[in-house]
């Protein structure tokens, strides 16, 4: 199968359910069952993610001093789907791959905003799809700005 | 776990209350099993001094994993066919959130009825943080 490989894993899936607040019995043991939005953690399982530190590499967070907003940083999530052909369980691996979708654009309260979908598709070893996952994500045009308070 | 048809009624809903006076560490614990360790949700300096808010704020996926549970409380996370939020504003430390899942419609497919819901999780003072759709087969 192509794809990055995700190992489904029962470790995984208990303290994912558990962050989420599910402390339902079909989300334990060596067969349990993933929660709807857990192919999200598959990003644990990407060589290139960018939203996790690593080692000799400069990472945008604190440290002796505040940070800095990386380029094309001050996105956000705007909207997230899935589509769920079977359920997934510890034990498989699935294997994903991520395409561009569509982009556009809308005017904002302060200026333009940027939208753009990325589409994941995970399959398992033979090759059926499991979950269609779509991520929307929005960037204010221009630089990062202070934001509203709450 | 699967509801039956006969089981479920066009405008029934569920609510459910997600998580009250949310901690920092909660979304630290959400960055550490999912793998996004964005420093929006897990620095509050970074996230005050350079992204200019007022402090770390929940992943939009922590919100949505947790509004995911009034669903699969309800219909069982086997049935599921499909999810869908949009993130409408965010979920700050301290906030307190309520899912409500509605009944919309349900279908005659060929592959058997299949229940249609909304979603919505508000805060402590109303206002929507996440709305969406559903979907879940039904047994005949």
């Amino acid at each position: 199968m192509t794809g990055q490989p995700f190992p489904v894993e029962a470790g995984h899936i208990m303290m994912f359910a558990r962050a989420i607040g599910d402390e339902t019995q079909a989300h334990r043991g060596e067969t349990a069952l993933a929660p709807p939005t857990f192919t999200m953690a598959s990003a644990q399982y990407d060589p290139d993610h960018r939203l996790r530190p690593r080692p000799g590499e400069e990472w945008f967070g604190s440290g002796s001093g505040p940070g800095a907003m990386p380029e094309g940083g001050g996105g956000l999530h705007a909207e997230q789907h899935f589509e769920y052909h079977r359920p997934v369980r510890a034990g498989e691996t699935l294997y994903a791959t991520t395409v561009p979708g569509r982009s556009w654009e809308k005017q904002g309260r302060t200026g333009r905003l940027l939208f753009s979908e990325r589409v994941t598709e995970y399959r398992d070893a033979a090759g059926e799809p499991v979950v269609s996952a779509r991520t929307v994500a929005v960037v204010p045009e221009g630089p990062a700005t202070p934001k509203d308070a709450r | 776990m699967s509801l039956s048809a006969d089981g479920i009624k066009v405008g029934e809903t569920r609510e459910s209350v997600l998580v009250e006076d949310l901690k920092r560490t909660r979304i630290v614990q959400y960055a550490g099993a999912s793998g996004d360790y964005n420093p929006l949700h897990t620095d509050e300096r970074f996230a005050i001094e350079v992204a200019g808010y007022p402090g770390v704020f929940a992943h939009g996926m922590l919100t949505m994993g947790m509004t995911g549970r009034v669903l699969t409380d309800w219909v069982g996370t086997e049935a599921l066919l499909t999810f869908g939020v949009r993130f409408k504003a965010q979920v700050w430390p301290g906030d307190t959130l309520t899912a409500t899942a509605t009944v919309e419609s349900v279908e005659d497919t060929p592959a058997g009825p299949v229940a249609h819901f909304s979603v919505r999780t508000v805060n402590q003072n109303g206002a929507e943080v996440v709305t969406g759709i559903a979907a879940a087969r039904l047994e005949p």
